[in-house]
């Protein structure tokens, strides 16, 4: 009996250890350890044997039982492996394929360009404001200090609607409506950016384009106040070392007045066709508010004083994007719109 | 206004090497933009050449060899001008020479060495309208005098420099010679020197033969002079130089001493043929309707806005912008009545914007000063009696309601330094207003200015500042951020919240033109507003404002479909435009266009109305009004250029607040879907807070129910009807399935919903969940006549 118990135990483990499935696996196990299990049987049938045997082959069977679980368990854990193996081989795929993915659509350059404005002076403390875009000629021109008639209204072609209304050709149009509406005389602080029309159409004029305009009244406003925050906002939009300069002009609703150059973000002030080899770059007009602006409007110039200022968004789009025509801006092809989907650069200011 | 250096240099001692370019830095620094600088004249390597031989080229028909001395050497050149011949003296390009059209090459013209090129006056770089007869058909005939082997551009006193200048609106004095001397003066701390006026008169009184009336107060001072028997006849070269470098065609001495003065004074004036008159001159406004022949020849109809001359029985000028034809100085000229006067501005400009923009109504828009008047009127005689030898007649005819003091403003150093952030001194800003000419006198710290009135541009302290901000420089300022208390800044964060919502769901923004063609400014749109139009449109196709934003999105989307985009899904904030009862007012809008393929996650899909539908309830829900709209299908408010059974107007708290759906067929082929979201009339409504809402802990119970109903039974009738009969067990219900076809009887649809029933405080028994469904399918049997599937 003793040679039947070894022989059994032997046969099953070669048979262990060559099984190739889990299931083959248990099928052993149950021929071998089960209810009616092979080794199970021998131990009914121990009933004929000697009372001195009996002790001595339960042991050799218990021994062959534990041997055999022991070696099933190590089997299984291999093929556990195996199959894991397998599935894993089988769940192999090309990642190269393309991807399943929401589509987001994108915000439109000049828009970004206002937004990346508006935070700029919002976190100044200004205020973004709006006014119509269909304005009246007495906003539009007669508060800010040019009557009809005057000279000055060449400078900018107007789509008229009737003699009273058209479209307003400069956000300044809103400077008199913030002063008219601020009864209280608190500080100004606004910015508007928006539309505006002009007639003219060509490769760099459209008769739709953008500006901000910027009004900061109170007391004691000086044009060192403009400058340090033309500086603040021209290296937010344009970088750390972008300088400016200050050129007299003539706008007639302010006074004192200038352009504002920058310094060619291109070359850096060396010369360069995007400057036309002169280093600067105009971008701003500007200037003290001119006390008729200011007393028409309910200020009272000998109190008060302030600075403007307005710049055209368009080309600061232009710059910052390198785009060439500004005719992209409003044709709105969907393959140029679908481009503007990227967080921003973001330029550190220093002051 | 184009300033020729030589004319400039008659009032200024400039320096001899003088940089043109620096010049015009200067100026510009000074306020005073300029478009160009540089030499009248762009050639080089000319000289003065005489033609020793000149015959025939053998293989040519009008082509010449010509043997040229150039003083040093002789040189072959062939020539094709007509003109050329021996003993002319000539202009020659040596090779190396840039001209405005190219360089000069040694080369062979068929055959024949030719080492230069004999040069026309239009090859130096000159406009044509400059050019005489002579001068347009050939080269240029120089006079026997000129010296061979020298430069031709000196010789013909042409080496002039000449800034174009962009001026500002406000710097009319600097239209003038003048005026641009006491600028540049000013820069470089020069004085200007004086005009010479000095001329014989006889002892004739014009007053006694020759009358004024002035009969409006547009015109505020009008001098007459008269000056006999000139001799018509071409003006000295330094005249005709000075008039080409400034722009203006010479014609004859007396045309271009009026012209020359001009240019020097700033002040118009005008020459009569004192013959043609009847010893008087009128100012008058126009009779409308009163019709008078210009110069040009041709017949103006004029209005009662326009200011004219008469000679006391008809017209015969248009004040300010251009004399009559009969009265003009022609070749047979011998008596002259000069005008100088002054004409309101206003009315000059809006006469000569209809009829012509000339160098005199230019000047006349941006304002004069009467002080030049009686200069100009005096220093045409100077230069009549000099160059056309005119006796001047003893007295003036004069009208004058002008004054011509100095304007005296009072400023202090603190009012300067307090607006230009600076800390300039008292001495430094009387200097300053020294080199500008300008009169002080200090009393303890008020500086009395006094501002002669050439400087028409200011009245004001301000403008005092701006002066002195011009003159010593603002560059040096220390820039710094206004002293106001700090406080938080606003924005229009809901617009931007909307935008950044449309961009989550797929769209890409646009910015359209609000200007679009008439018969498309409608579009999309079913009221009785009317049309805003443009007075003056550029182009048919951008007349008139839209009257809604779809349209402009439609635009784009055209734009995209003629260069072959699909899948154009975009959206814009924007206005519209409306007028009724002569109120024009603009609405803010939301509007979207959906066309070809939208991505859903992972899945493509083709647009249909389903999916713009989504993008509608999404923003209504992300503002706030879930549960608060409804898509209304209402065919006689829908506008005609929308699909009828694929659109519907939205509807919140049953107020029409939008439109939705699929454009009409006819008037677009492909499946084309907007939206559009009057965002004024939307967030005008009041949503409440975002609060949180208790979560169940006890488990929801899910049940599907299939029913199959009429075709007619809307997906919202049912919604309804299991909403009444759930009760406040059932938290939700979802269409989970549409099914038309095998199996269903025609006619009739099957949807499939799926029901949610939870309680916020129990476990909820099958028994009465079963309760429920069941008094669900009842009603909906009753009432839809629905069946059980």
């Amino acid at each position: 009996m003793k040679d039947e118990i070894i022989s059994i135990k032997e046969n099953a483990i070669k048979e262990i250890k060559n099984s190739e499935s889990l299931q083959q696996l248990n099928d052993l196990r149950v021929m071998y350890l089960g209810k009616k299990g092979k080794l199970t049987e021998l131990l009914r049938g121990m009933g004929n044997l000697s009372k001195e045997e009996r002790p001595i082959m339960g042991a050799l069977v218990n021994e062959a039982k534990e041997e055999l679980n022991s070696e099933i368990t190590k089997r299984e854990e291999e093929l556990k492996k195996i199959e894991l193996n397998k599935k894993l081989e089988e769940e192999d795929i090309d990642i190269t394929l393309p991807s399943k993915k929401t589509r987001r659509g994108s915000k439109h350059p000049l828009n970004r360009i206002i937004e990346e404005v508006e935070d700029l002076f919002v976190s100044m403390g200004y205020d973004v404001v709006s006014g119509p875009e269909l304005e009246t000629d007495e906003y539009c021109f007669e508060r800010l200090n040019l009557p009809k008639g005057h000279p000055a209204r060449d400078m900018q072609d107007s789509f008229y609607i009737t003699t009273e209304y058209l479209l307003r050709t400069q956000t300044s149009a809103v400077q008199a409506r913030t002063m008219m509406a601020n009864t209280e005389k608190t500080p100004i602080r606004v910015i508007v950016p928006g539309k505006t029309f002009r007639r003219e159409d060509d490769a760099t004029h459209s008769h739709q384009f953008n500006q901000v305009e910027g009004l900061v009244v109170d007391k004691n406003i000086s044009l060192a106040d403009l400058k340090g925050t033309l500086e603040v906002f021209m290296k937010k939009m344009l970088g750390q070392n972008t300088e400016l300069r200050f050129r007299p002009s003539y706008f007639p609703f302010t006074e004192p007045s200038y352009e504002v150059d920058v310094s060619c973000f291109k070359c850096g002030g060396k010369g360069c066709n995007l400057c036309k080899q002169t280093g600067w770059i105009e971008l701003l007009g500007s200037g003290i508010v001119h006390p008729n602006v200011l007393k028409m409007n309910g200020y009272d110039p000998d109190k008060y004083s302030g600075f403007a200022f307005g710049v055209g968004l368009d080309r600061l789009a232009m710059f910052k994007y390198g785009i060439t025509d500004i005719r992209l801006l409003y044709q709105n092809d969907v393959r140029f719109l679908k481009q503007f989907d990227r967080k921003d650069e973001e330029y550190e200011i220093k002051y | 206004m184009k300033l020729s250096i030589n004319f400039l240099r008659d009032y200024l001692d400039l320096d001899k090497d003088l940089d043109v370019k620096k010049l015009a830095e200067d100026m510009t620094s000074a306020g005073n933009e300029y478009d160009d600088a540089g030499k009248l004249i762009n050639a080089t390597n000319l000289v003065i050449g005489e033609i020793k031989e000149c015959t025939m080229h053998p293989d040519s028909d009008h082509l010449h060899c010509c043997k040229v001395d150039i003083g040093d050497k002789v040189l072959d050149i062939v020539c094709g001008a007509p003109n050329a011949r021996k003993g002319l003296k000539v202009i020659v390009a040596l090779p190396g020479a840039i001209l405005p059209g190219g360089v000069i090459k040694k080369s062979v013209i068929r055959g024949e060495e030719s080492n230069g090129m004999l040069c026309s006056i239009a090859e130096l770089g000159l406009e044509n309208k400059f050019l005489t007869e002579a001068d347009k058909a050939g080269i240029h005939e120089l006079p026997l005098d000129a010296k061979v082997g020298e430069d031709p551009i000196k010789y013909m006193k042409l080496d002039d420099e000449v800034i174009d200048f962009d001026l500002t609106a406000n710097r009319g004095d600097l239209l003038s010679i003048l005026g641009m001397a006491y600028e540049v003066g000013a820069i470089y701390d020069k004085k200007v020197k004086d005009i010479d006026l000095s001329h014989k008169e006889n002892k004739e009184d014009l007053n006694d033969s020759f009358k004024l009336k002035i009969n409006t107060e547009n015109c505020s001072i009008f001098l007459a002079k008269k000056v006999k028997n000139v001799q018509i006849k071409e003006s000295p070269d330094f005249i005709k130089n000075r008039l080409i470098a400034s722009g203006i065609r010479p014609i004859n001495n007396v045309v271009d001493i009026s012209n020359y003065v001009m240019l020097e004074t700033g002040q118009p004036l005008h020459f009569y043929d004192a013959d043609t008159l009847k010893g008087v001159l009128e100012v008058r406004m126009a009779e409308e309707g009163e019709k008078l022949t210009t110069l040009d020849g041709i017949e103006r109809t004029l209005k009662t806005e326009d200011i004219v001359i008469s000679d006391g029985e008809r017209s015969i000028g248009l004040a300010g912008v251009m004399g009559g034809l009969d009265t003009e100085i022609t070749d047979k000229t011998k008596n002259i009545i000069i005008e100088a006067a002054i004409f309101d501005g206003v009315k000059v400009r809006r006469t000569s914007n209809s009829i012509l923009r000339s160098e005199a109504s230019n000047r006349f828009e941006k304002g004069l000063d009467s002080n030049r008047t009686y200069m100009a009127i005096e220093r045409s005689c100077n230069l009549l009696e000099k160059y056309a030898d005119a006796e001047v007649v003893g007295g003036m005819a004069k009208y004058d309601t002008t004054d011509r003091s100095d304007k005296v403003i009072d400023i202090t150093t603190k009012n300067i330094n307090s607006i230009l952030g600076m800390n300039i001194k008292e001495e430094d800003i009387l200097d300053v207003f020294r080199r500008l000419g300008f009169k002080t006198k200090v009393n303890n710290d008020v500086i009395t200015v006094s501002v002669p009135k050439r400087r028409i541009d200011i009245s004001i302290k301000e403008d005092l500042i701006e002066e002195v901000g011009r003159i010593y420089g603002v560059n040096n300022i220390k820039g710094k951020l206004p002293d106001i208390a700090p406080k938080m800044g606003s924005y229009d964060k809901v617009s931007r919240q909307i935008r950044n919502k449309m961009i989550d769901l797929g769209l890409s923004e646009t910015l359209s033109y609000i200007l679009v063609p008439e018969n498309e400014s409608k579009m999309f749109t079913k009221d009785d507003y009317e049309k805003v139009k443009l007075l003056d449109p550029l182009s048919e196709d951008k007349n008139t404002l839209r009257h809604s934003l779809s349209v402009a999105l439609y635009k784009i989307y055209q734009y995209n479909k003629a260069r072959d985009n699909k899948d154009v899904c975009i959206f814009e904030m924007g206005k519209a435009f409306q007028k009724k009862a002569d109120e024009y007012s603009e609405t803010n809008k939301l509007a979207a266009l959906m066309s070809g393929d939208y991505y859903l996650g992972i899945n493509k899909q083709k647009v249909d109305f389903y999916v713009i539908k989504g993008v509608a309830e999404e923003i209504l829900d992300y503002l706030g009004y879930n549960s608060r709209y409804s898509f209304v299908k209402d065919k006689e408010n829908l506008p005609e250029d929308m699909h009828p059974g694929q659109s519907a107007l939205i509807s919140v708290n049953n107020d029409i607040v939008g439109l939705i759906g699929k454009i009409h067929p006819s008037v677009e082929s492909e499946d084309v879907y907007i939206l559009e979201i009057d965002l004024d009339k939307l967030l005008s409504k009041k949503v409440s807070k975002m609060k949180y809402k208790e979560i169940s802990k006890y488990p929801e119970v899910k049940k599907d129910i299939a029913i199959v109903v009429d075709d007619k039974v809307t997906s919202k009738d049912i919604e309804v009807n299991i909403k009444k009969a759930g009760g406040s067990l059932l938290s939700s219900s979802e269409v989970f399935d549409i099914y038309t076809g095998k199996g269903i009887p025609e006619g009739k649809k099957s949807l499939a919903y799926s029901l949610t029933f939870a309680s916020q405080n129990r476990t909820l028994t099958d028994d009465e969940i079963n309760k429920a469904v069941e008094k669900i399918i009842e009603r909906l049997e009753k009432e839809l006549k629905a069946e059980l599937r």
